[in-house]
């Protein structure tokens, strides 16, 4: 099982690994982390917090593709949810309350999208766009057209704040990942899932029912939106309707990718997306640290995802595993059979060795 | 044996692998100049992919192809159309919304100063058509004409772009006798022109009559090549399955039928199947029989839901219930094996074991996950008790057999300990020995008390299981045959009778 996931998101990890490796080539200092003023800072510190946004987005992204679908709309909703946010606090309202209302926004508009996808099965790249298109010009007129800053300390908090020394964004994407991984892998959630975005006829008539899983992904990506809206808004100490989340939908479709994930739906892992996320978030940092001009950045970003969709190619996949068998064409299969037998032998033993 | 010394083509030492099977092991192949050559074997056995693999569909992994004395080494059957080989499908791969003529010549049309020379190529249509004997009008749309017809165009096409080798990959799937027999004359005068033909087919009748010669091929290996003037279908089908078959034992007169579980009075949907009465008890089996599109399968969504029925009443066990989607009606205990495998039985990129225990996961809700140790253990159980051969539970299932995609698909709802099983075409595109298993299993569950209702067009398959045989005809029901009524004769009857429904 635990195998199974790390062959998984093996290639990711590669990746994420040497990209932060040219990190460190480019800036020696890349690891070092100080403690100062009850807080952590550190180039690896940065990396998580200021991937946070895309690492939330990506986590409900994850469970949208999984279902053959796409989630254009999460840049807008997060304009959406600072807004509310900011202006709750600015009416008066405390901290908590603003989240709340913020994410029951999310809510609200991961329901238009599920609905519009689910019941009236309108393509998921239209449905969706309705809300990337009308979102921001919502937010706008929550925030009446203009940035509409806050002081209270709680909300910022969200954002900018430490807890146990580490940045509040960290903590609430880490959480939020491992809560979406732990209850669709914990539940038949994952799998029933995967089984819709594979096939969903066949799975409507073995007794799924994919309109309320629908609904329920758009739901989930809504409320990530909504949250990775609120950090924004608490880092910056402000909703700014224009430039929240913008563009950011397609970073978030684009970790979900380098996470290995196919825009066709089906098999997905939502910790393969996340290290898409940190690989996106790496890379940035790397282009920064190296001095380089930002431009290189959307080409770098291009060419990683041409090596990894080379690696997850079908052609190069049968040719590794041609590589791995390595067994000649015409090996008689007694050969073969003695080979395998061994080799289960070998594992058994190490198993036992590794329990005693 | 009258065939030239020299082979149109050779194959030798075709080897094709998949992650965690070997489809094709070290097989060779010689077509002769004039010979229908027929691939047999199971389903699993491997004709598809060797057909792929000499056609460029796949890439085969080792193994040498030569054309009339030439290596080739064809990237995709359009590369081996241009080489000399034509492949055709059961599935007519045309364009249903186009003339004749265009599907005979798309991409090589007659051209004059730069446009399409529509009167040249009506013309020639006409003439190559003809040569097949077929005398249509080539400027109709194709999908004005008969599966056969389109099936012989296909084949036009086919021979005038390749023109050494033809394979016809089971193209008699979906005919009726007379269009068999236009079919094989075509064949026939295929063979007379120095074509040679490879027949793949499940119906080892036709292989009979048409073949010259047949390679039998079983878990990707060849078991042999004969000449079938020389033998018997039972030492084909011998080779075939690796073992003897028993005559599939008749035993209809020995079922005890229970209490009635389901009634449906005037149940049926507009447009779809005409309203009509049923009573299905436990431990019998209802069979349907009709011709294609006569509302066989529309019988079966009804009852399970999928297209729900909007008039009629429908009580389980005497209390009346609502099949308003197959979600409800698998709650109630019914389970439906859907005729069209790929598009509506499998998940193909989830597991064998996943797809095994889907619906009994979907019925208990996502929030009590059937554990992993536990969905082993049932997947495990039914490969076992259907003899579903695979090489691991965790394969994707698409990597199956069309039999033992089927017998996972029937494993699923095994796996809900159904009430009300309804199998639509159980047996369709499935080898001799998962069919003879498919059989024995329907038997088997209705001795167990199970009601089942089965759709087929295989009516000898039909009147060895069912209790009673429900006969439809342009989407009503015509007539309802039971105990010594039921023959081959009396459907036959039924179905061709006019005014059948006053009986």
């Amino acid at each position: 099982m635990m195998s199974d996931t790390l062959r998984r998101i093996a290639p990711q990890l590669v990746i994420l690994a040497v990209v932060i490796l040219l990190n460190f080539i480019v800036f020696p200092g890349f690891f070092s982390i100080e403690f100062q003023n009850g807080r952590l800072f550190g180039n690896i510190i940065d990396v998580l917090n200021r991937g946070a946004p895309v690492a939330l987005l990506a986590t409900g992204m994850t469970l949208v593709i999984a279902t053959k679908g796409i989630d254009l709309s999460v840049g807008a909703v997060m304009a959406i949810a600072g807004a509310v946010a900011a202006s709750v606090v600015t009416a008066g309202g405390g901290w908590v309350p603003a989240l709340l209302a913020a994410l029951a926004a999310g809510l609200a508009c991961g329901s238009w999208n599920g609905i519009l996808v689910a019941i009236f099965r309108v393509q998921p790249i239209v449905a969706t766009l309705v809300l990337m298109v009308a979102g921001r010009g919502i937010a706008q007129l929550i925030t009446e057209g203009k940035i509409m800053t806050f002081i209270n300390p709680g909300l910022i908090h969200l954002g900018a704040g430490t807890i146990l020394g580490v940045p509040t964004p960290v903590w609430i994407w880490i959480i939020m990942g491992c809560l979406v991984t732990y209850v669709v892998r914990r539940t038949a959630l994952g799998m029933l899932i995967e089984a819709i975005g594979i096939n969903e006829t066949s799975s409507r008539l073995a007794g799924i029912n994919s309109r309320v899983l629908l609904v329920a992904v758009y739901l989930v990506t809504g409320f990530c939106a909504a949250l990775a809206g609120v950090v924004v808004a608490a880092d910056i100490k402000g909703a700014d309707a224009n430039n929240a989340g913008l563009w950011m939908e397609l970073d978030a479709i684009l970790a979900v990718v380098i996470g290995g994930n196919s825009l066709l739906g089906g098999r997905f892992s939502i910790v393969a997306s996340l290290l898409g996320a940190l690989i996106i978030q790496s890379v940035n940092s790397v282009i920064l640290l190296s001095g380089m001009p930002p431009e290189f950045n959307l080409v770098i970003k291009a060419l990683l995802i041409i090596v990894i969709l080379f690696i997850q190619s079908p052609t190069v996949q049968h040719a590794i595993y041609l590589f791995r068998a390595s067994t000649p064409p015409h090996a008689p299969t007694e050969e073969r059979a003695e080979k395998s037998a061994e080799k289960s032998h070998k594992n058994n033993q190490t198993a036992r060795e590794s329990l005693s | 044996m009258s065939m030239t010394p020299e082979p149109v083509l050779q194959a030798t030492g075709i080897s094709k692998f998949f992650p965690g099977a070997i489809a094709l092991d070290d097989v060779s192949l010689s077509l002769y100049p004039g010979e229908v050559h027929a691939l047999l074997g199971e389903n699993g056995a491997g004709k598809s992919t060797l057909i792929k693999c000499l056609t460029g569909a796949y890439k085969r992994d080792a193994g040498t192809i030569l054309l009339a004395g030439q290596e080739i080494n064809p990237r995709d059957p359009q590369d081996s159309l241009a080489l000399g080989i034509g492949t055709v499908y059961q599935e007519v791969n045309l364009l249903s919304n186009m003339t004749v003529a265009e599907n005979l010549f798309l991409g090589w049309q007659p051209m004059r100063h730069g446009m399409i020379d529509n009167r040249v190529m009506l013309k020639r249509s006409k003439e190559i058509l003809s040569g097949f004997g077929l005398d249509i009008d080539p400027s109709l749309l194709l999908s004005s004409y008969s599966i056969a017809i389109q099936q012989v165009v296909a084949i036009a096409r086919a021979v005038e772009l390749a023109g050494k080798v033809l394979i016809l990959d089971e193209p008699t799937a979906s005919l009726d006798r007379e269009e068999i027999d236009l079919l094989f004359s075509v064949v026939r005068k295929l063979t007379e022109r120095g074509l040679a033909v490879v027949f793949i087919t499940h119906f080892l009748d036709q292989v009979f009559e048409i073949s010259d010669r047949a390679t039998i091929l079983r878990n990707g290996r060849i078991v042999g090549t004969r000449v079938l003037a020389d033998v018997t279908q039972t030492e084909i089908v011998t080779m075939m399955l690796g073992r003897e078959l028993e005559e599939a034992k008749k035993e209809r007169g020995k079922a005890v039928i229970g209490e009635t579980i389901l009634e449906l009075k005037s149940y049926g949907r507009r447009g779809t199947i005409e309203p009509f009465d049923m009573i299905l008890h436990k431990g019998e089996v209802i069979g349907l029989a009709g011709l294609l599109g006569s509302g066989r399968s529309e019988t079966a969504g009804v009852i399970f839901g999928s297209t729900p029925a909007d008039q009629g009443t429908a009580s389980l066990n005497g209390k009346p219930i609502k099949l308003d989607n197959p979600r409800s009606a698998i709650h109630l205990g019914f389970g439906l094996c859907p005729e069209d495998r790929k598009t509506d039985g499998i998940v193909g990129d989830l597991s064998v074991r996943e797809n095994i225990i889907l619906s009994l996961q979907a019925r208990r809700g996502w929030m009590r996950p059937i554990t992993r140790a536990k969905a082993e253990k049932i997947a495990e159980d039914y490969v076992k008790k259907l003899d579903i051969r695979l090489a691991s539970l965790d394969m994707p299932i698409r990597l199956l057999s069309g039999g033992n995609q089927q017998k996972a698909l029937l494993a699923r709802w095994l796996a809900t300990e159904p009430d009300i099983l309804i199998l639509d075409e159980p047996t369709r595109g499935i080898d001799v020995g998962a069919h003879a298993e498919i059989i024995e299993l329907i038997q088997t569950l209705r001795a167990q008390g199970m009601a089942l209702i089965v759709a087929s067009s295989e009516l000898e398959e039909l009147i060895t299981y069912s209790s009673r045989i429900v006969v439809l005809r342009d989407r009503r029901q015509v007539r309802e045959l039971r105990g010594d009524e039921i023959s081959i004769g009396a459907i036959v009857r039924s179905i061709a009778e006019e005014g059948g429904a006053q009986q």
